[in-house]
């Protein structure tokens, strides 16, 4: 790569000319599955109406089902058209139709990848996709080893030149520990050099998420009161109002810390607390978030800082819900946390003292994923207590999903003639300003595997800092009593409004 | 929600944004950018009015349509907001100036841009001469032109080189997005040789045909033949010719391209023409001068000039075979058009003359007059994107 000659036709100057992928073709395992149709296929039917794929581009879809390569035409065909973000155009669907092939069998069937790599090599000749594959394992973490094994023994994941590429993509949960996460590491880089692994957290593919940086890093506004002199404490939410039904045979035993602040929250955190990176290089932007993951820890005791929950049956949005423990699936007696809660501190100078809570929870008032900075109070107040009874802190808000944006929230006097000041807030919408349609987070995130960009994607590096930052949490809950139990539709468990009044503060209604 | 000022002023227009706004809450914060829609009065007004509200849907903004109409009435101003459902995600004011005032558009539309927003001009139809010079293009950051919906689109687009200034651009040059995105990513992979030559080919008087021309004269540093085709619409193809072969990128249907390249399988690539409120999209993305874009308008008089072969619908299985030769019109042939085009075409017709041409293709060539096709072309694109629009 380094050694490629500069195209002419490109000039950096020329904004309007998108990055197309190179000549190549995805293959999904697991292509069945959910993620699979109402995401996966629709970002690449997106990405291909935008004109960001290559001519020639195929998928393959791998899976046990006895489909013929139309039946799987047919599938993503009803995918796109129900869950496609862009309009559908009968040229685009004929372009990309034609590189669709399907292989059948079960992982552990030899037969099977030879198929599949035949197929792909036949791709090669036939449409041109020049020997770059990627690999997305849309599958549970313990097909791993078979699979990648198997992608090895075919000879699939080996370039045969050094112009060709092949990349695997694996998603969440990169293990349930320390030590597994570890060993999944182990595995996938035995076969895969870590440079060709992309996990995918598909928070990173927000928009928002990277606007974090544009507002942190390019402006001169927020930067000097980014730091514990004014920052009181930052609450980092990610809250659904889904419950479990469905899906104990995943979660069951994992619970919320693991399942979401493990990977999302805590990189959300570190693109918060993270310092600014000398560039927006991948290497120079992970190297800060390693950095800031390391300076990170719980804090004792567990006991008071931290709190997990469970949800119960009820009354929610006009609907009856039933508790966790009456969904099909999971054990009578299960004491996973769908609500979990933890106290973090930062150990450096820009962040000292200042705690940053994080919490997610199943089954809560509503669906919303917000990073909110608090600040201290003014230290002094002119006014008498009467007319600031009102005033809270000020804070700003990342709206990260849904109705992406940012608020700033601040005193004003009310109208009339006393004076008196209350909270308002100042609202930056991305719907507003911008664009009704930003990209979904898939379509950058698998755009960006097939350009090579891996900017977006943790290491493993990150992966194993945050379970040494959750491990201790887990640890304690696993040897001290059960998660307490919330109403479903409320904001969690007595226990984490305590969690925070300890502190004196109390967490923010998103 | 539409309401009506007839005989008004801008400040009572103002007045009753403000009126409108306090009413329905917070609608009209939060605006990125003032576009000013600049027209003569009637049926076409509606089309870019229409195109406007389909782009603000990415591009929240506030329109102003400045709609000239009949100069001997009295001068008189009649406004019209549109707000909510009749007016996308933004919010339309429609000026209609009469008499006197219909020359004085700019001093209605300083009132009613946004503070501190940027300001985009958009001339749907025909365009002045100097944009930047003119009244309401000065208040602009960026002006758009159209010059496919000029009546002579390739002389509209000389004036457009002679008068460049910066901020400046053209939809003609936006339609080519897509073009110049496929043939970029071609040369991104290996072989990295250099390009020795290049021939586009497109109707005649297709002014994205001759932008892809310049811009490939003006990027690549190579002679550059611009081939007029006689049947087809738009840009019909681009060959890059290089040691190894020639990349060849046709799209004789106006939907669908095929890409070939030596050594390569041809692959198919969705190439449709874009529609108006597509470009205005990507237009409103940038706002700062189009550097690339004033490149390619001196790349224009670098570009030889010729008359094609009729040869537009390459048989799919042959494109492997043909990829390598472009279309080459005979020598006769070039000298016997080149004294029916203008100056600059006469003086560099000549040296792109080279022989064989099929007789097939010579004799359907002459069937069809020339001039008449491309003029239809014109007016079908204008029409089928204020359909899109709707």
């Amino acid at each position: 790569m380094t050694q490629r000659a500069k195209n002419p036709l490109r000039d950096e100057r020329d904004k309007r000319l998108p990055r197309i992928a190179g000549p190549c073709g995805l293959v999904i395992f697991g292509v069945t599955g959910d993620l699979s149709r109402k995401k996966l296929m629709p970002a690449i039917y997106d990405l291909a109406n935008r004109g960001l794929l290559p001519p020639g581009f195929s998928l393959v879809g791998f899976a046990r089902r006895d489909w013929a390569d139309q039946d799987f035409g047919q599938v993503v065909y009803e995918a796109v058209k129900q869950h496609a973000r862009t309009p559908f155009r009968e040229a685009v669907w004929d372009r990309l139709s034609e590189g669709f092939r399907f292989v059948q069998g079960s992982f552990d069937d030899d037969e099977a990848f030879d198929t599949l790599a035949a197929t792909v090599k036949e791709l090669d000749e036939l449409r041109g996709t020049s020997g770059n594959h990627a690999f997305y394992l849309s599958i549970p973490p313990g097909a791993f080893p078979v699979v990648t094994k198997q992608l090895a023994r075919s000879g699939l994941a080996n370039p045969t030149s050094a112009d060709e590429w092949r990349r695997v993509v694996i998603e969440k949960p990169f293990g349930h520990d320390l030590t597994s996460a570890r060993q999944l590491n182990k595995v996938v880089n035995a076969v895969f050099p870590e440079e060709s692994v992309f996990r995918i957290d598909h928070y990173l593919g927000k928009e928002t998420v990277q606007n974090l940086l544009a507002l942190r890093f390019a402006n001169q506004l927020f930067e000097p009161i980014w730091n514990a002199n004014y920052v009181d404490h930052v609450q980092i939410t990610m809250a659904e109002d889904i419950g479990l039904g469905g899906r104990a045979g995943y979660y069951d035993g994992i619970g919320a810390a693991r399942d979401v602040i493990q990977n999302h929250l805590l990189q959300l955190l570190a693109l918060t607390a993270m310092e600014e990176p000398g560039s927006f290089r991948p290497h120079a932007l992970r190297t800060e978030k390693i950095k800031v993951l390391e300076a990170t820890k719980p804090v004792e005791p567990y006991g008071e800082t931290t709190a997990r929950g469970q949800y119960e049956g009820g009354w929610q949005g006009g609907q009856k819900v039933p508790g966790l423990l009456q969904e099909g699936g999971f054990a009578k007696d299960s004491s996973t946390e769908t609500y979990a809660a933890i106290t973090l501190e930062v150990n450096t100078r820009r962040w000292a003292g200042v705690p940053f809570y994080l919490r997610t929870g199943k089954r809560l008032g509503r669906r919303v994923t917000e990073i909110a900075v608090v600040f201290k109070r003014a230290p002094h107040l002119p006014f008498d207590d009467t007319s600031t009874e009102e005033l809270g802190q000020n804070a700003l808000v990342v709206r990260v999903q849904p109705d992406e944006g940012v608020t700033l929230r601040f005193g004003s006097k009310v109208p009339g003639n006393t004076m008196e000041v209350r909270d308002v807030s100042m609202d930056f919408s991305y719907g507003h300003a911008f664009t009704e349609a930003s990209p979904e987070a898939y379509e950058r995130l698998i755009l960006d595997v097939l350009l090579g960009e891996p900017s977006l994607f943790p290491v493993n590096k990150e992966v194993e800092l945050s379970w040494e930052i959750l491990d201790p949490v887990l640890r304690h809950w696993a040897s001290n009593g059960k998660p307490d139990s919330y109403p479903a539709g409320t904001w969690g468990p007595d226990s984490a409004d305590k969690m925070l009044a300890r502190d004196g503060r109390h967490w923010r209604r998103p | 929600m539409i309401i009506d000022l007839p005989a008004t002023t801008t400040s009572k227009v103002n007045s009753k944004l403000v009126h409108v706004r306090e009413q329905g809450g917070a609608t009209t914060l939060g605006r990125v950018l003032t576009l000013v829609i600049v027209t003569d009065d009637g049926e076409r007004t509606e089309e870019a009015i229409e195109a406007a509200n389909e782009a603000s849907r990415e591009h929240p903004c506030r329109v102003i349509v400045v709609a000239r109409g009949a100069k001997r009435a009295a001068a008189r101003l009649d406004a019209q907001i549109r707000v909510g459902g009749d007016a996308g995600a933004s919010e339309v004011i429609v000026l209609r100036l009469y008499g006197a005032l219909a020359d004085e558009g700019a001093s209605c539309v300083i009132p009613l841009l946004l503070p501190d927003a940027p300001v985009v001009a958009w001339w749907p139809f025909e365009a002045p001469a100097k944009p930047a010079e003119d009244p309401i293009g000065r208040l602009a950051q960026r002006r758009i032109t159209d010059s496919a919906t000029d009546r002579n689109p390739i002389k509209a687009l000389e004036v457009r080189q002679r008068y460049y200034a910066d901020g400046d651009t053209d939809l003609a040059w936006t339609r080519l997005t897509l073009w110049r995105a496929v043939l970029a990513a071609s040369l991104d992979l290996p072989p990295y040789e250099k390009v020795t030559s290049a021939a586009v080919t497109g109707e005649g008087d297709s002014p994205s045909t001759d932008l892809l021309a310049g811009w490939l004269a003006a990027a690549l540093r190579v002679p550059v033949k611009r081939v007029k085709a006689t049947d087809g619409e738009g840009i019909i193809s681009v060959v890059l010719e290089r040691k190894s072969g020639s990349i060849e990128l046709t799209r004789p249907d106006g939907r669908v391209g095929m890409l070939t390249q030596p050594n390569q399988p041809a692959r198919r690539v969705a190439l449709q023409r874009r529609q108006v409120r597509d470009c205005l999209a990507e237009e409103l993305r940038r706002l700062d001068p189009d550097e690339i874009y004033e490149d390619t308008l001196k790349g224009l008089s670098k570009i030889t000039r010729a008359r094609a072969s009729a040869r537009t619908r390459p048989d799919p299985d042959r494109a492997a075979d043909v990829a390598g030769q472009a279309p080459k019109p005979t020598a006769a042939r070039a000298a016997r058009v080149s004294k029916a085009q203008n100056a600059t075409a006469k003086s560099t017709a000549k040296s792109a003359a080279k022989p064989t041409a099929k007789p097939a293709e010579t004799k359907s060539a002459e069937a069809k007059p020339a001039k008449a096709a491309p003029r239809r072309a014109t007016t079908t694109r204008a029409k089928s994107g204020s359909k899109a629009a709707r």
